[in-house]
């Protein structure tokens, strides 16, 4: 989004935090967070995959739970904190989610990494153990084509395994 | 998709003076799962989205000392099924409300959004219709401007409804189920998530202190209509019937007779006047076993 | 002469899992994929498609939109390079440039709902969006058909005119119905005459779409000097510039395509489709930097199906379980243009087996949908369903066992296939074999859930795995690592695959090998990530640059020690003099003594390679079905199959079990499911029904290793083979379960209870 005046209605005035980052930016009242993340913020590894809410290639977290931010305004985060998987890694190293990913080879293009990640970070953070179907249930909002699911799923059992170690 | 401006009124009177101003070219939002899906599939040019999130009687569950209780219309599922009093007392709701969507959309989706999107293969609403759920509907005339309507009453048609212009759903309130009551909700679909019911049932039951005769029964459809189907003759096949499989395969029947459903990319006539029955039956069984205990 | 090379048992690098060069980007946010990119005072573009499944073009007004605040540009076909009506070379096979123009922008008609109609540029996404809505086209709507039987109705009109009267045309009888080729050899009539066991059946498949879960996209912009600049996702950056060249009608200097990280192709992401829109709108908005996204409709309405179609196959075996005769006719769906890959189909339809006696009768069907494109193994899906089923009903019929039927009449080397070509060295039996050792083989089927039925199935499945061209660029650093060029585009971890075969040959570890995928002016033609060839052709290409710079190296450890050069050898990772035990120098080192020796050492590598052999999969499957309605759950599977020699086998798992896992959406679930008007009703991933996490068993994996003896390292390819038996995995599986066969896939949850209901006579 360039700051040539786009048409439609006035931008809206959003004071948020991003990653633990706070963050002040005007945003067009009808851009997704999905974008607003992408465009305004700057923020691409967040990915779009369908804009439906069907594949979950967009999650974030939004006051601590997932959502698709294709499915949410930019507006609506005002006052509020988004976690997107560039906010997953500390200073200290990658999350131990981000580790198995790669240990386990749980990743083949990548482009629903990011939405696996930060959506398993959403269950591991509530439920340090969950089982095998549990896993499965909790990741049924996010589509992978590459991998058949079980590296993946294998991925968030070592994180688990290692996080409540 | 048409440019939108975003309004977030903190009251219902500001929200309904928002949507009687804009009429057809405004829509409330909670979730927006649906909202904004088809706003983007330019279903509508809008010229506003008003947010309802930031209305106190929109976003909360109340439970009252009579047992029943009010649930807001943007309340999300996850509020719901979270909610320990409504897993203990409306597990027919919980039936539906674990299943609309994946985890990210649970996280926004609301029953109230569920029902305004009157879909005939919405899952919160044939749940609501055998919990006998009523809305509770705010209007622009001010404060004496409410109204209650039955959830079986409120759909007119695919994505219609009773909602007049600057009318909201404020909340849902389901009333104290009682005693010897089940409920229950199912809908088949080919994948284990993320799907539109090809056909649902929604069943609740009252059956006497013995437990073996059915005293009240409500029987509801799922994508099979144009509206989320109430099945009379069903609930009749049931009432002051023995419960026994007999009378449940009866009340099948009728269920699988009424229902009138179309032929698409989700399932056909043959399909789903089939799973009518067999999900009617499934349910009528899992809510005397609720009922039972 | 090919080279042919000795398997080596032992590796230092190959076999094992290092993690992947590109992993740390990807699990952080921070690769780079198509619709990352950002360039300065860069616009967005979008595409009109079309509502109609058949129409003429009356009239295109783009004024309203034009007039839109914040809209730069509005091209439609018009503003591209008038095309003749001539055959062009694309590097995916010869096309009319007057269909591969068409299918970017129509001209005179629409062929299928969702063919793009005009681009729009704008400041910002949301604009280009309202304003492709305010441009106004004029259609006449024809007669459409999206199935084979209607489109060769006699009352259907021809989708391409230039089909009427050709030849292919005059001897099926329809302009639609375009005859590809007759295979045949020995004497199928008498020998399906004379057979004990004949059986014949019609098989049905949908389209299905490649789901990738990136939707295509395309930045372009014009230079001061008119060279054209590309970044885009794709599996092949020169395949773009070949077709872009075609269509912008440019020299292919004229343009550089960069390929950005790629979010999953399976084969549709080699065909070019919103890059000479993003071009064409840069140039007439002023050359600045065009930017597009497809939308998801879009992408399953206007990009790359897999073929469906109808399938007719008669096989006939005698009395002792020999299979001697078949015949077959290939019906497959092109969609609005030549290339249902039903050739691909011909290749791989009796590949798993020596019949002495056959033909293969192939036609190309042109039906008012999406051009198809490869997908993952293409064309051998559909007919692994029609033969992997029937063996199972002949085998019931004739009371063989279904296993030692198919290991007694296994192709192996000398097998000659359906096309012609003669196989050398391929695994069938021991994948066979190897599948009848699995844990799962030898399990029971285990209790179903109350009220469901279980049942186990198994099928096979071969692809031929292409070779093709590569180029591998390496440069030495004097740290010892190496920087590797290549133009394979990675779609699953092929950078750790071709830098490990780097290593492996000069003897450092993976880690040491720096791969990075580069764009067209960087690095020597490389064809298309796909075919199975990248791991097999590109790593040959990164061995032939490793044993280059090692010569190179050699020459510098003579000179090091005022030797001959012939006296150098290179073993383990160490320089040594053959002659004098004194001499010797590790790799590491040697590489910081270059500037003493003459300065950097480069090497390069290049192949053309012919496709070697093919690989073989089967399949195990369990699933439960609920009888009343239908539903279907996989409940355990296993792959078996020979990856030649698996380079980096995790990856190597990785790629059958999401092979499979695209095979069993494919038997289920997934579908085009079209309207009476000729739209696509499920155009959605709501309704597309690929699997989800939850729908899936955890699906085992046994490799197989028959090393393929023209790569150095054994390589096979192992990407496109398991997507191929699943379909009739599923089905036997079906019919063991519930005792019905199906023979139109998907096998979904209304076809079963349709069949159990007419089974049973309710």
């Amino acid at each position: 989004m360039t700051t040539q005046v786009t048409p439609g209605p006035s931008r809206v005035h959003v004071r948020t935090t991003i990653n633990g980052n706070a963050h002040e930016f005007l945003v067009p009242p009808y851009m997704s967070l999905l974008d607003t993340l992408r465009e305004i913020v700057g923020l691409t590894g967040t990915k779009e995959g369908c804009l439906d809410g069907n594949c979950g290639a967009c999650t974030v977290s939004l006051d601590g739970r997932i959502v698709d931010s294709c499915l949410v305004l930019g507006a609506e985060i005002d006052g509020k904190s988004v976690e997107t998987v560039e906010g997953m890694a500390s200073a200290e190293g990658l999350h131990p989610l981000q580790q198995a990913f790669l240990e386990e080879a749980a990743l083949q293009c990548g482009i629903c990494t990011p939405g696996f990640l930060v959506a398993s970070k959403g269950l591991l953070d509530n439920e340090p153990a969950p089982d095998e179907h549990r896993i499965r249930h909790w990741l049924a909002g996010n589509l992978c084509r590459c991998t058949g699911y079980d590296k993946i799923v294998r991925a968030v059992q070592k994180a688990s395994a290692e996080m409540s170690a | 998709m048409h440019p939108f401006a975003y309004e977030a009124p903190g009251s219902i009177d500001e929200a309904v003076a928002l949507l009687d101003k804009h009429g057809d070219r405004a829509r409330p939002i909670a979730g927006g799962t649906d909202v904004l899906v088809q706003a983007r599939a330019n279903r509508w040019d809008l010229d506003a989205i008003v947010d309802v999130k930031n209305i106190p009687e929109l976003t909360q569950i109340s439970h009252y000392p009579d047992g029943s209780v009010s649930i807001g219309a943007a309340v999300p599922c996850y509020q719901i099924y979270e909610d320990q009093k409504i897993r203990d007392s409306f597990p027919g709701i919980i039936d539906a409300v674990e299943m609309i969507g994946g985890i990210q959309i649970q996280s926004r989706a609301s029953l109230g959004g569920n029902l305004c999107n009157s879909s005939p293969s919405a899952d919160g609403i044939c749940p609501l219709i055998a919990y006998n759920a009523v809305c509770h509907i705010a209007g622009p005339g001010g404060d004496d401007d409410h109204r209650d309507v039955a959830v079986e009453d409120f759909c007119t048609g695919p994505g219609s409804n009773v909602l007049g212009r600057g009318e909201i759903l404020v909340s849902l309130v389901l009333p104290n189920p009682g005693a010897n009551f089940g409920a229950a909700y199912e809908r088949f679909i080919p994948r284990n998530e993320m799907d539109i019911a090809v056909a649902g049932a929604g069943v609740s039951v009252k059956l006497n202190d013995a437990g073996d005769t059915f005293e009240a029964a409500r029987v509801a459809l799922a994508a099979v209509a144009p509206v989320p189907l109430v099945v009379p003759a069903a609930e009749a096949a049931l009432v002051g019937n023995p419960v026994n499989d007999a009378t449940i395969e009866a009340a099948a029947a009728a269920a699988a007779d009424a229902a009138s459903p179309i032929s698409d990319m989700r399932g056909t006539i043959d399909q789903r006047k089939h799973l009518s029955g067999v999900l009617a039956r499934r349910m009528i069984n899992k809510a005397v076993e609720r009922a039972r205990g | 002469m090919v080279a042919t090379f000795e398997p080596k048992s032992e590796y230092k690098v190959i076999g094992t899992r290092p993690i992947r060069h590109d992993g740390l980007d990807k699990v952080t946010g921070r690769a780079i994929y198509g619709a990352d990119i950002k360039l300065p005072n860069m616009i967005w573009g979008t595409v009109l498609r079309s509502p109609h499944a058949h129409a003429r073009i009356k009239s295109i007004d783009t004024s309203a939109a034009e007039a839109m605040d914040g809209v730069h540009a509005v091209v439609t076909n018009a503003d591209l390079p008038k095309a003749e009506n001539k055959m062009v070379d694309l590097g995916e096979g010869a096309t009319n440039l007057k269909w591969a123009v068409d299918n970017i922008l129509a001209s005179d008609k629409v062929l299928y709902a969702g063919h793009a109609v005009a681009g729009v540029a704008a400041v910002d996404r949301y604009t280009a969006e309202e304003a492709a809505r305010a441009i106004k086209v004029e259609y006449e709507v024809l007669q459409s058909a999206t199935n084979v039987e209607d489109t060769i109705a006699s009352d259907m009109p021809a989708i391409l005119d230039e089909f009427v009267g050709s030849p292919g045309a005059e001897e099926s009888g329809h302009a639609n119905h375009v005859k590809e080729f007759v295979h045949e050899f020995g004497d199928p009539d008498s020998a399906l005459s004379d057979a004990d066991h004949v059986i014949e059946a019609e098989f049905g498949l949908e389209m299905v779409h490649q789901g990738y879960i990136e939707p295509h996209n395309a930045t372009a912009v014009w230079d001061e000097d008119g060279r054209l600049k590309i970044w885009t996702s794709t599996q092949g950056a020169f395949t773009v510039r070949q077709q872009v060249a075609a269509v912008m009608q440019l020299p292919e200097s004229k343009i550089r395509v960069t390929p950005l990280e790629i979010g999953g192709g399976f084969g549709g992401k080699i065909p070019i489709y919103l890059e000479p829109v993003a071009a064409t709108l840069s140039r007439k908005a002023g050359n600045v930097p065009v930017k597009m996204i497809m939308e998801r409709r879009s992408v399953f309405e206007g990009s790359g199906p897999a073929a469906g179609g109808k399938i007719n196959l008669k096989l006939g075996a005698t009395k002792d379980g020999k299979l001697v005769a078949a015949d077959s006719t290939l019906r497959m769906e092109a969609g609005a243009y030549p290339g249902s890959l039903v050739g691909a189909s011909g290749m791989c339809i009796y590949a798993c087996y020596n019949i002495p006696n056959m033909r293969i009768t192939g036609y190309d069907v042109l039906v008012n949908k999406p051009k198809v494109a490869a997908y993952r193994a293409p064309g051998s899906p559909q007919v692994a369903f029609a033969i992997e089923t029937l063996i199972d009903d002949l085998c019931e019929q004739a009371g063989f066992d279904r296993w030692e039927f198919r290991r007694n009449n296994a192709a192996k080397e000398g097998t000659r296939r359906g096309d012609g070509p003669i196989f050398p060295r391929i695994g069938m039996e021991e994948v066979l074999d190897a599948a009848k050792e699995t844990d799962h083989w030898n399990a029971d089927l285990g209790e179903p859930s109350p009220g469901r039925v279980r049942g186990r199935g198994f099928a096979s499945g071969y692809w031929f795995n292409v070779g093709l061209q590569s180029s591998v660029n390496l440069s030495l650093n004097d740290d010892g690592t190496v920087e590797l060029v290549e133009g394979s585009t990675d779609i699953g971890g092929t950078r750790a695959s071709i830098a490990m075969q780097a290593a492996e040959t000069l003897g450092i570890t993976a880690e040491d090998v720096n791969p990075t995928v580069v764009d067209t002016d960087t690095v020597g033609f490389t064809a298309v990530t796909g075919g199975s060839r990248v791991t097999y052709a590109t790593g040959y290409a990164a061995y032939n640059a490793a044993i280059e710079m090692i010569d190179k190296l050699k020459v510098r450890a003579s000179l090091l020690w005022s030797i001959d050069e012939e006296d150098v050898q290179f073993e383990d990772g160490v320089f040594s003099s053959k002659s004098d035990p004194e001499l010797s120098i590790g790799f590491k080192d040697l590489a910081g003594k270059l500037g003493d020796t003459g300065g950097p050492v480069t090497s390069t590598g290049s192949v053309d390679l012919e496709a070697a052999g093919g690989a073989y999969g089967t399949h195990i499957c369990d699933l439960e079905i609920d009888p009343e309605t239908g539903k279907t759950d996989v409940v355990r599977y296993t792959i078996v199959q020979d990856a030649g020699r698996a380079i980096h086998p995790a990856y190597v798992e990785g790629q059958m079990q999401g092979g499979a896992a695209q095979g069993i959406g494919w038997a289920l679930n997934e579908e085009y499911y079209m309207s009476d008007d000729g739209v696509m009703a499920n155009s959605s991933y709501l309704d597309y029904r690929m699997p989800t996490s939850l729908d899936l068993p955890s699906i085992e994996t046994v490799i197989v290793e028959v090393p393929n003896p023209v790569h150095p390292y054994g390589v096979r390819g192992v990407g496109e083979v398991p997507i191929v038996p699943p379909v009739p995995a599923v089905g036997n599986a079906i019919k063991d379960a519930i005792g019905i066969r199906l023979r139109e896939a998907p096998m979904n949850a209304g076809r079963i209870v349709a069949a159990l209901e007419s089974e049973n006579g309710s």
